[in-house]
């Protein structure tokens, strides 16, 4: 009931015995001991696990770690690069995207995905693509602005402001 | 929440799952995407000793067109089919309804063939695959053969996959003429299985009467069903309100929906009502743009 | 709108500083207590009643421990060796943390599996639970059954019990208000319920329990809003047997969300406790989400309200009447003298003198709690009632509910005001609030369109909500929790070179404090809040406080810090006259320095001063920069919204749209800018869910229905409109830094505004009031027995 894997996280090598029924999530936060991706429910409806498989968003809960034998994961832990933060990072800091930051690990791998598939999306475009990660204390308007802030660099463009906007 | 604990297998070759398959019995169980049967083990409603994967098999992936029909391998992703052109083109209803199934993460690892195989009629896809006339194309060890999609669902959580078989492909043909088709469904919320859906799919001929009608509905009925009679309503004819109105009040009297959350059947039966006109209404614009 | 006192450099209030705290979360790198792995560390599973009401006969032990890796199975009886089978709650009620024969709800914990990995634990529970034989019961469910003869006597272990009823409580003028009530041209009534509901913070409850055997030394990593309280509650529990409060360290690292769910003391935290002290190593236990779920609760009030006034739309008296459901025990977290929490503000924002409410408090067989969801203890029923009712009456009169309710405001002169339950509220300025939401969706517009959708058969409805909230518990001479006053502390050390660390008696699950408490003494201080390190939620370090719930960090905390650092100030002012050889008087302040009046150039910076207060400071002056604060505010503070909701409705299938939601919030002098505005986004999603989607649903022998995230509805992205917000702002005036405390608004003024809108777009029909949630299949059933849906709808002429 066990098997041999190796998971290529972050660029990085983990070969491991796992039993059949470890969850890639478990496999990431406990084995690899990234624990950037949290778990937020029981039933695959939170999104809190969101991580990458060869670059499409995933929840990891729902993954068995055999299942991605030989495929590449990224975390949130793997956004950043020497050369600094990915632009989704800094969206969500300079937007004020996140309070708690619980949901925020995945709720920023899926916006990367989104971006990848759709680099300039519309608020409405922003707010299904991001329908399976659930956050409880932001309200999504918040989110929604550091998605656009992310996209305008990843496309260079101008960058939107950052002040908050209150009707006056 | 955590699996009960099972052997796991990953063949490479249909064969070789074929042969795990009739090794093992029904103490295994087919994974295609886990999207369904993964949830249900982490809380341990399904308990299978062993899974077999068939993630790892060649050739379950492809999407094609040829012969006047659209064949989708058993193992395509619901985000393929959103994302695809050439489908999406045709059959738009594909977009409709990807959109609202699950989330975006769900689809980019629920299959088509499990979103089928999973026989449950709260899923999406089966209505669509009523609507469009789908066959299914099962194999086992021995033989393929190839199923209407009216016989494929048998009752809850079962369907004309039988022990040893393994669902390859689907085929939807496409019509020669004018065609259209749509889906639409009521959710509590985005992500939620459907409190009613309607998949309508329409043919129609240079005069602009409808030479076929399908008619699918979600989660209105112990399974996946067709509203036929609404579908009668609208051959032969050319689709005006008041047919739209006939049909939409018949496929709203013809299914059984059963009272739970999401409501009782007298509500449930008004959204079928509401959809199949909006449906078909959807499906008639696309088929004469 | 909102001016600032100090440079951008400096960073203090008004400032939209960009938060300190996200580069660790963006990173990954937040430390949630499930993040926690220790040496050695165990893990624990729980497994729970599935019924409601039921005797144990037995506990088969050994199925349990049969399985590979399970060293322990706790139950009930095993703590009862230790005197540790039951707790007490904040209310000073009592709760079991296993039961030793009887067990009062659905899925109540039963016994505890210790293993050695979470799997193992699992597997553990998933073994044992067909090894638990119940004899089953007939629960009370429906908390207006509770009190019939032939129900049966739920908390015979309560001594003096006779009945179902936990408590009674009542306030206002009876007499008088039923005066009014009799004499009235008009009297509106209406029954409601503000349903079960949890906050579901996106991060479960944990703890990861560590008893050092050695040095009988307990440290528990924890999800608490409020970890000095329970270290002292676990002290209480616990000191029989040697864990007395100087041998406890709780440890609340980052929280995912609390919103009042993670104040209390949970039996799971207690079991553990117990399995680390029994075993000797770190015990972990994880709540799964559905456990989550179906074990605790906010709200859950029966509330009868009406309204008397005149036929021109005076409004003259009001009258509550709740039954509240409290489950097997009275969970919740309120003040003591305070059952019903604040319930009392629900008088609202109007000016009129006689009101009486009264509440009973009933025990069932449902899971305890009514802890709040993100609002100040019971506000949020208050002002669901008020705000729904005062529609009512605006309804009956034919007024337009905008127009009534700025007639019957209390005027911005009137403050400070005397309500009719008992409270002063500190100042507002209503009419400015509703002007500007008015404004902003152009509201006389929305009226006509509103008339011409109608005719077309459109459902179209406008709502309000102009709410009064009381925040910041509270001023020691009425508010204590389990007898513990009600203030709250912060200490600020400033190092020698001017950078600084403060440490606070409450714990941020996303609010921000670690930037704004840095920004109130960076304005008080002049330090630059990028230069001052803030902690809280670790007993060992900070000073003594209550925690972080009902919106009380800022008016409290926030407070103490305001005046710790003016205590520095005062201190660095000393030095200054002392290096500048000129008498205190002759001083100056400007934020980050003392100067001599008229002669600017004659200054010291607050970084030298530091440096001098600790490289050459007056002789006989104490050396070091320090000061701390206990804060014990001398009233509450009472932040007040104008909020509007426009909804669309689907004549077909009733779904409907929040097409436009407009709040101004007054929550007095604003810290940070950006970081209200999103409290007050993330507080308004809060409040459509709610009012639209939300609520835990029992059936008839006390099984939750919808215990997971499929069928509880937290709403996505796209069911959460995009918010229009804005502020006005009338500042506390007994508040050190003129701030009230924003977090929890929204969540109370939100619910009834929508409410309100989608019954306004319902009013054609004949329909006056529905429950929240308002779904779409509600507005069904409201419709369908109105008799309107025989045929389709058509138009109405309005
Ligand atoms: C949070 C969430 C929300 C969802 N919401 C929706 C929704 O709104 N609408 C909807 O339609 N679906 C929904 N789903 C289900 C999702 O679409 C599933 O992915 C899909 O139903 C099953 O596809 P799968 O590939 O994941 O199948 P699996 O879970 O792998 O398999 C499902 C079943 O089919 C069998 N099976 C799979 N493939 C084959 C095959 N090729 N041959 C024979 N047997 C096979 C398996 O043995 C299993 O019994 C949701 C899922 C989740 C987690
Ligand atoms: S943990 Fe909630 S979706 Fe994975
Ligand atoms: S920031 Fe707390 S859940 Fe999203």
């Amino acid at each position: 009931m066990t098997k041999e894997i190796t998971v290529t996280i972050n660029g990085e090598e983990h070969t491991h015995e796992v039993e059949s029924r470890t969850l890639l999530v478990h496999f990431i936060r406990e084995i690899a001991e990234l624990t950037g991706t949290h778990i937020g429910c029981d039933t695959s409806s939170c999104g809190a696990c969101t991580i990458l498989i060869d670059g499409k968003s995933a929840k990891s809960c729902t993954i068995l770690a055999v299942q991605v034998n030989g495929k590449n994961v990224t975390t949130v832990e793997g956004l950043a690069t020497t050369e600094g933060v990915h632009p989704i990072q800094e969206g969500f800091k300079e937007n004020h995207g996140l309070h708690c930051g619980f949901c925020t690990s995945g709720m920023m791998m899926r916006c990367v995905e989104l971006l990848e598939n759709n680099p300039n999306p519309t608020e409405e475009e922003i707010r299904w693509g991001i329908s399976g990660n659930l956050c409880r204390c932001t309200g999504y308007n918040n989110i929604v602005k550091a998605v656009q802030y992310a996209g305008a660099k990843l496309r260079g463009d101008e960058l939107p402001s950052t002040e908050p906007v209150f009707v006056e | 929440m955590i699996p009960a604990n099972f052997d796991y297998h990953a063949p490479s070759t249909l064969d070789e799952a074929f042969k795990l398959l009739s090794e093992l019995g029904d103490e295994a169980k087919i994974l295609a995407g886990g999207h369904s049967l993964i949830p249900m083990m982490k809380l341990r409603f399904a308990e299978p000793e062993h899974l077999v994967d068939l993630g790892g098999i060649p050739g379950l992936n492809t999407v094609s067109m040829e012969n006047g029909s659209l064949h989708i391998g058993a193992m395509v992703k619901e985000a393929e089919l959103e994302h695809n052109a050439e489908v999406t083109s045709k059959f738009p209803i594909f977009t409709d309804a990807a959109k609202l199934i699950a989330d975006p993460q769900v689809r980019n690892f629920g299959t088509l063939g499990g979103n089928l195989a999973h026989g449950d009629a709260a899923n999406d896809q089966p209505a669509v695959m009523l609507a469009l006339g789908a066959s299914v194309e099962i194999t086992n060890a021995e033989e393929k053969r190839t199923v209407d999609i009216n016989d494929f669902f048998y009752g809850f959580y079962m369907t004309a996959i039988q022990e040893g078989e393994i669902l390859t492909n689907i085929s939807i043909p496409v019509p020669a003429g004018k065609f259209g088709n749509a889906y639409s469904k009521i959710e509590r919320k985005v992500g939620d299985y459907a409190t009613g859906g309607v998949a309508v799919a329409l043919e129609l001929d240079d005069s602009g009467v409808c030479t076929r009608a399908g008619i699918g509905l979600t989660n209105v009925n112990p399974t996946p069903m067709r509203a036929e009679r609404s579908e009668a309503a609208l051959v032969g004819k050319v689709i005006d309100a008041a047919a739209i109105a006939e049909a939409a009040q018949m496929a709203s009297e013809d299914c059984n929906p059963s009272d739970d959350l999401r409501g009782d059947s007298d509500y449930k039966r008004r959204v079928i009502r509401s959809l199949t006109k909006k449906m078909i209404a959807k499906a008639l614009e696309r088929a004469q743009a | 709108m909102i001016q600032c006192k100090t440079s951008k450099e400096i960073g203090g209030m008004g400032h939209s500083v960009k938060r300190k705290e996200d580069d660790r979360f963006v990173h990954g790198k937040g430390t949630y207590v499930d993040d926690i792995q220790l040496k050695g560390m165990l893990f624990m599973d729980i497994a729970r009643s599935p019924y409601a009401y039921a005797k144990i006969k037995n506990i088969n032990k050994d199925l349990a421990m049969a399985v590979d890796g399970v060293l322990a199975v706790i139950t009930g009886k095993d703590l009862e060796q230790y005197n540790l089978h039951w707790m007490p709650t904040l209310m000073s009620d009592t709760q079991m943390v296993l039961p030793t024969d009887t067990v009062m709800h659905q899925g109540q914990e039963v016994a505890a599996i210790i293993a050695t990995s979470r799997e193992a634990a699992r597997d553990g529970r998933e073994a044992l639970v067909p090894g638990i034989e119940y004899e089953v019961m007939k629960p009370i469910v429906d908390p207006f059954k509770a009190l019939d003869d032939d129900a049966p006597l739920l908390r015979p272990d309560k001594e003096g019990q006779k009945d179902n009823q936990a408590w009674h409580w009542e306030v206002g003028q009876k007499e008088e208000t039923e005066k009014i009530f009799a004499e009235a041209d008009v009297v509106v009534k209406e029954q409601m319920h503000i349903p079960r509901i949890h906050v579901a913070s996106i991060e479960t409850c944990g703890i990861v329990a560590d008893y050092d055997k050695v040095q009988n030394h307990l440290t528990t990593h924890l999800t608490t809003q409020a970890p000095h309280a329970i270290r002292t509650v676990i002290a209480l529990v616990a000191g029989h047997v040697g864990l007395t409060e100087e041998k406890i360290r709780v440890i609340a690292h980052d929280i995912g969300g609390g919103f009042g769910g993670k104040v209390p003391v949970f039996p799971g935290y207690v079991i553990a406790i117990a399995a680390t002290f029994l075993i000797g190593k770190p015990v972990k236990w994880i709540e799964d989400r559905s456990d989550n779920l179906t074990n605790s609760f906010a709200r859950d009030y029966h509330i009868t309200a009406e309204m008397a006034g005149t036929k021109d739309g005076k409004i003259l008296a009001s009258r509550m009447k709740v039954l509240a459901d409290h489950g097997y025990t009275d969970g919740a977290a309120n003040p003591s003298k305070f059952p019903t929490g604040m319930f009392s503000i629900g008088t609202g924002s109007y000016d009129y003198k006689h009101a009486f409410m009264e509440a009973d408090a009933i025990y069932t067989n449902k899971p305890p709690g009514g802890v709040a969801y993100r609002c100040s203890f019971r506000v949020t029923e208050a002002v669901h009632a008020i705000e729904r009712i005062t529609d009512r009456f605006a309804l009956e009169i034919g007024k337009d509910p905008a127009e009534l309710r700025s007639e019957n405001f209390i005027k911005k002169e009137d403050f400070p005001w005397q309500s009719p339950t008992g409270w002063e509220y500190d100042s507002g300025d209503y009419q400015a609030g509703l002007d500007l939401a008015m404004k902003t969706v152009e509201y006389d517009k929305l009226r006509v369109e509103q008339k011409a959708k109608w005719k077309e058969g459109k459902l179209m409805g406008i709502g309000l909500s102009t709410f009064t909230e009381i925040v910041g518990a509270g001023p020691s001479k009425d508010f204590d929790i389990l007898g513990i006053k009600m203030f709250d502390s912060a200490e600020i050390r400033v190092h020698p070179t001017g950078k600084a660390i403060a440490r606070f008696g409450t714990k941020s699950q996303g609010q921000g404090h670690e930037t704004t408490y840095a920004q109130i003494i960076a304005e008080e201080l002049g330090i630059p809040s990028k230069d001052i390190q803030i902690e809280e939620g670790d007993t060992d370090p900070a000073p003594y406080g209550l925690g972080t719930y009902a919106s009380r960090s800022t008016p409290t905390a926030g407070a103490a810090a305001a005046i710790a650092a003016r205590k520095l100030r005062d201190k660095a002012k000393k030095i200054a006259a002392y290096l500048l050889e000129v008498s205190e008087d002759d001083l100056e302040w400007e934020p980050g320095k003392w100067f001599v009046k008229g002669a600017p150039e004659k200054a010291k910076t607050i970084q030298e001063l530091v440096f001098a207060a600790y490289t050459n400071h007056p002789q006989g002056m104490e050396g070091g920069f320090e000061a701390t604060h206990y804060y014990d505010p001398p009233n509450l503070t009472f932040p007040s919204g104008a909020y509007i909701c426009v909804v669309d409705i689907d004549p077909d299938t009733f779904e409907i749209k929040v097409r436009r939601f407009v709040a101004i919030d007054d929550a007095g002098h604003i810290i940070n800018p950006m970081v209200a505005q999103g409290q007050v986004h993330g507080g308004l999603t809060q409040g459509i869910a709610p009012a639209m989607y939300e609520e835990i649903i029992y059936d008839e022998d006390g099984n939750a229905l919808n215990g997971t995230l499929m069928d509880y509805l937290v709403p996505t992205a796209v069911e959460s409109p995009n918010w229009e917000t804005g502020h006005t702002v009338t500042p506390s005036p007994h508040h050190p830094i003129g701030a009230k405390g924003i977090g929890e608004s929204p969540t109370v003024g939100a619910p009834p505004a929508i409410a309100n809108a989608i019954i306004d777009a319902l009013r054609p029909y004949g329909i006056t009031h529905l429950d929240i949630p308002i779904t779409p299949y509600k507005v069904f059933k409201a419709l369908k027995e109105k008799g309107v849906l025989d045929k389709d709808i058509t138009g109405f002429e309005a």
